[in-house]
């Protein structure tokens, strides 16, 4: 059986391969089609080894390359909410849409609210993931835990003390000893055009996770 | 050795009818055989000639900055041919097209498809045919096409050619060379897809000139009359079974060596040997077969590659990589002096300006349009465009080479009337696109970049931010799994795992290739030679202090590229603590950029796969991917111990949280629990998930844990303690004034375990190797407080095997 819905006014059709569930997504972030969440049921099926409908932790654990991650245990902590253990394929699906190409050729739509894939919320993932404490600021402590996890060994304590306090400085607009969200922002992003993902989930398209290369 | 069959044909000749007919008189105590075994003698002299023209130009590095490699032997071959024409007023010695196929060639392309970053390699394949079969096809019929059109509008006045000729002539020189490519790319910093893109392109698509040449041919001895509609067909028919089948071929004795390396446990020594015979062999038989050999070795090479390695002892595989680059550098740079020695010969001289030019003219022009036209259709497929720049540097790098040389030399004078003509063209294409192009390319690329990189990073913020980034991307890459031809690789992947590596590996390689296991043994290996060769190079196993304050600066004065090949060649060695300090309060303008620039993590995405001729391939991230491993490895474990010990999983705020603790705390801590997170999670990999596993492993391991400590030199973590307090230009380094009282006391010093890629915790791995050598010493230091405060540190073992640990080692 098959679906057909209207996208940007292109019919799509779609067999039904999977619950419901992935239509409910598809329809809540309209800029993911079909065709990619279908695939990325799959995946999620695919880490679900236990095939609860939910993923924990060990199960992101089990991607092996997540280990050579510096950052990746912030990166799997990012898809659980405060207090959950698990998180489903609806949650999973809006974390991953963070990284959809913010989408140039439909300008927004000032009605609707900002879309999951926009600048600011982009920079909003990255920056709960310095604010592990999510007071909204990146505090010296939080800075020093990423550029610990961040940096070769050799590096001594010192030196990374001294990195933290300088990008704090460069950053601090207001000298409250912290970066507040609006001044993470503000951080120049000069190669965006490395900030691009290559073989990502969503084919047929160049996802770049900030479309734009200097600040608006 | 390299047989090579450069000589005077006159003397080969010779070399029969003269000699040994003399009677003897009297017993001769030497006699001069130089026609006897002239031949060898002068295919080995001209080997020697051909390095040592490379050996000449490495001594000076500011020449081979600026002019590539290649086109440095092109003139040195032209030198070398001037002398020669001038000593016999005749060309000699020329590149013969036979020994350039069958001796010269096919080691260049084994060793190409064996050391191919195959991942890299199988995920952009589908763009690499494109380029290298639609590319060249393009390359050849616009080449000839429009060299007709010209020729019809009488622009070359009177040459004796026609249209298949010219698309012969065409189909010859399309192809883009991977000797040549590779030889100027290979200094040329690009990304990898660019590069894996031009250098599979340019591998491939000799394989398809090959063919499209050979089809030309025929047609051309056909006629033109006789060329029909079903000829036509013929021939495109045959192009698909000449290169799939060669292809194939080159498959076939993939499994026949990963097969024959199954066996050959036992006759270790000449393992190495089957490697190289037996892809000569694949290149043959594709040969014989009429099929694509150019294709059929490199997927030899490129199929066999995982399976020999894991299969073949260590030795053996280094063996193979190190030879594999000696024949293949080798003749590479035989094949550029004899291009250059070629030239020096009036006789292959014809001059046609319109000719001449207008084929420089064509190709550079159409190579542009056809990578442009088809870039733009793949990029409608793909998912990271090539950029503008990229496309640029793609077709700028269509350079031209030996092959076509080659291939023009094999026409037959007779059907050609102008193959003078023709060779005289080729021969300029080359020098133009490998001189030309060569040398104009590392600018190009380095504006380029430049331009790109004008953007960026100028704060520090800006720097850590780009490059959370990229690790965020990978990270949600690897989560959102690569979809697309993922798939494909995962069924691949099962495939293989399920039967190839059944067929194909013994056992205990099938045992080593679980990342893990593998990941292990390399980093211990890797450890313990870089351990033992730095304290060979300091004269013993006690690092001697190094007075030189310089070594500081050493990456601020030089470059970041400098500085990074010194960290990966010499293990930059960091000055210890107090000195570092001291530097530091010195020069208030602490040059934190670079200290960013050089030890963030990369993101995997900037890994460069790179293939070089010149060196074996050394993976500069491994140690990095390591630490990250371990880091990683040993929070879970932390995590997986305290859920065994009934305390609930700590959260993940909790967990960063620990490692806000003090540096020095945290050092000592991995020091001390390294050795038992590192041993117990292979007991995790091969136990299960058990508890009796890790029963199992605590009895033992905490003591190894404890050893580990004990090798701590006591003045280092005294030092550590009252480091902060004493001024710094006061403190006598207590582990130098420990050395003076007890000189034969060898333990690393502290700046041994300072320095990294082998990081303090790597270092306890060998604690067990010291101690054996210094035992007293170390037993004695085991008691010392500094000591026990590590074992403090240890995350807290079940109780039972704690005392048991302890027990066993006292």
């Amino acid at each position: 059986m098959h679906i057909v819905i209207k996208l940007f006014g292109v019919p799509l059709s779609c067999p039904i391969t999977n619950s419901m569930n992935i239509w409910f997504s598809c329809f809540l972030f309209i800029i993911v089609t079909p065709a990619h969440i279908v695939r990325l049921y799959d995946r999620f099926e695919a880490l679900d080894k236990e095939k609860t409908g939910h993923l924990r932790p060990q199960d992101f654990g089990a991607i092996n390359r997540l280990a050579m991650n510096p950052i990746g245990d912030r990166i799997i902590g990012a898809f659980f909410s405060p207090g959950q253990e698990t998180v489903d394929f609806h949650s999973f699906v809006r974390i991953l849409a963070h990284f959809r190409p913010a989408d140039k050729k439909h300008p927004k739509d000032p009605s609707m609210p900002e879309p999951v894939n926009s600048r600011t919320s982009k920079l909003k993932f990255a920056f709960q993931l310095y604010d592990q404490d999510k007071d909204g600021k990146i505090s010296r402590a939080e800075l020093l835990q990423v550029l610990r996890s961040m940096l070769e060994m050799q590096v001594t304590e010192e030196q990374l003390e001294s990195i933290a306090d300088r990008t704090i400085q460069e950053a601090d607009l207001d000298n409250d000893d912290a970066i507040s969200f609006e001044e993470f922002r503000k951080v120049p992003l000069g190669r965006a055009r490395r900030l691009t993902y290559q073989h990502g989930p969503l084919q047929h398209s160049a996802p770049r996770i900030l479309s734009q290369p200097h600040r608006k | 050795m390299v047989l090579l069959a450069i000589s005077r044909p006159s003397l080969a000749s010779e070399a029969t009818g003269n000699g040994t007919e003399h009677t003897i008189t009297t017993l001769p105590i030497v006699i001069w055989k130089w026609e006897e075994i002239h031949f060898p003698y002068l295919v080995a002299l001209w080997v020697l000639v051909s390095w040592l023209c490379k050996l000449v130009f490495q001594l000076n590095p500011c020449l081979t900055r600026v002019i590539p490699e290649s086109g440095l032997l092109i003139c040195i071959g032209w030198v070398l041919g001037g002398i020669i024409y001038g000593a016999d007023k005749v060309q000699t010695f020329r590149l013969q097209p036979f020994t350039f196929f069958f001796y010269l060639l096919p080691q260049i392309v084994l060793d190409a498809g064996y050391s191919m970053p195959n991942k890299l390699f199988f995920g952009n394949l589908g763009a690499i045919l494109v380029y290298a079969v639609i590319g060249t096809c393009w390359n050849a019929a616009t080449l000839g096409l429009a060299l007709w059109g010209c020729w019809l509008g009488g622009a070359m006045g009177n040459i004796d050619t026609g249209l298949l000729q010219l698309l012969l002539f065409g189909s010859l020189i399309a192809a883009v060379d991977p000797v040549a490519v590779i030889a100027v790319f290979e200094e040329v910093h690009v990304n990898e897809v660019l590069y894996i893109l031009v250098f599979g392109e340019s591998l491939l698509n000799d394989g398809v000139t090959v063919v499209l040449f050979n089809v030309f041919d025929a047609f051309v001895s056909l006629g033109g009359a006789q060329i029909d509609a079903v000829e036509i067909i013929k021939g495109i028919i045959s192009f698909f079974v000449v290169a799939v089948g060669g292809s194939l071929v080159g498959v076939v004795f993939a499994l026949l060596i990963s097969l024959l390396t199954r066996c050959t446990k036992n006759i270790q020594i000449i393992e190495p040997g089957f490697i190289f015979v037996l892809g000569y062999l694949s290149y043959l038989t594709a040969e014989m077969l009429s099929l694509s050999a150019i294709l059929s070795c490199t997927f030899c090479g490129v199929c066999c590659q995982k399976y020999i390695n894991a299969n073949m002892d260590e030795r053996s595989v280094s063996t193979v990589r190190s030879t594999m680059k000696v024949f293949a550098n080798g003749s590479e740079t035989i094949i550029f002096v004899f291009l250059g020695i070629s030239a020096i010969d009036p006789s292959i001289w014809v001059w046609n300006t319109a000719f001449i030019l207008l084929t420089l003219l064509f190709i550079f022009v159409f190579r542009f349009i056809g990578v442009f036209l088809l870039t733009w259709i793949l990029n409608q497929y793909r998912l990271v465009p090539l950029d503008f720049i990229d496309q640029l540097v793609m077709g700028y790098g269509g350079l031209r080479g030996a092959v076509a040389y080659g291939l023009v030399l094999l026409l037959d004078e007779n059907k050609y009337k102008e193959k003078k003509l023709m060779i005289s063209t080729t021969l300029i294409v080359v020098y133009f696109t490998v001189m030309l192009q060569g040398i104009t390319m590392k600018p190009l690329v380095t504006w380029l970049k430049v331009k790109r990189a004008a953007v960026s990073e100028r704060t520090l913020a800006e720097k850590i931010q780009n490059r959370t980034f990229d690790h965020m991307l990978v990270a949600i890459e690897d989560i959102s799994g690569q979809i697309g031809d993922n798939y494909m690789r995962d069924k691949w992947n099962n495939f293989e795992e399920k039967w190839l590596y059944w067929l194909l590996m013994t056992p205990i390689a099938r045992k080593s290739c679980d990342p893990i296991f593998n990941i292990f043994h390399k980093l211990n290996i890797k450890d313990a030679t870089s351990y033992v060769k730095e304290g060979e190079r300091r004269g013993s196993l006690a690092f001697v202090r190094n007075e030189n304050k310089a070594d500081v600066d050493f990456n601020k004065k030089f470059g970041a590229d400098f500085s990074e090949m010194i960290r990966d060649s010499v293990p930059s060695v960091c000055l210890d603590m107090h000195e570092q300090d001291l530097k530091m309060r010195e020069s208030e303008d602490f040059d934190a950029h670079h200290l960013l620039q050089q030890h963030l993590y990369k993101g995997r995405k900037q890994h460069r796969h790179r293939y070089s001729r010149k060196q074996l391939e050394v993976n500069k991230d491994e140690h990095e991917v390591q630490e990250i491993f371990q880091r990683t490895m040993r929070s879970r474990l932390e995590s997986f111990k305290s859920a065994k010990m009934g305390v609930a999983p700590p959260k993940k705020i909790s967990k960063h949280l620990k490692k806000d603790q003090p540096q020095k705390v945290r050092e000592a801590c991995t020091f001390s629990s390294f050795p038992l997170v590192f041993i117990t999670i292979f007991l995790e990999f091969s136990e299960g998930d058990s508890a009796s596993g890790y029963e199992a492993a605590g009895g033992s391991f905490p003591m190894r844990a404890y050893r580990g400590a004990g090798i701590v030199n006591p003045a280092f973590m005294a030092e550590m303690d009252t480091m902060d307090p004493m001024p710094p230009m006061q403190q006598i380094p207590s582990w130098l004034a420990e050395t003076e009282v007890d000189s034969s006391n060898m333990v690393p010093s502290q700046r041994a375990q300072l320095r990294l890629p082998w990081t303090p915790s790597n270092l306890r791995r060998l604690a067990p190797l010291c101690l054996s050598t210094h035992s007293n010493d170390s037993f004695l230091l085991a008691d010392s407080p500094a000591t026990q405060e590590g074992i403090s540190e240890l995350p807290p073992p079940p109780p039972p095997q704690d005392g048991q640990g302890q027990g066993t080692h006292k």
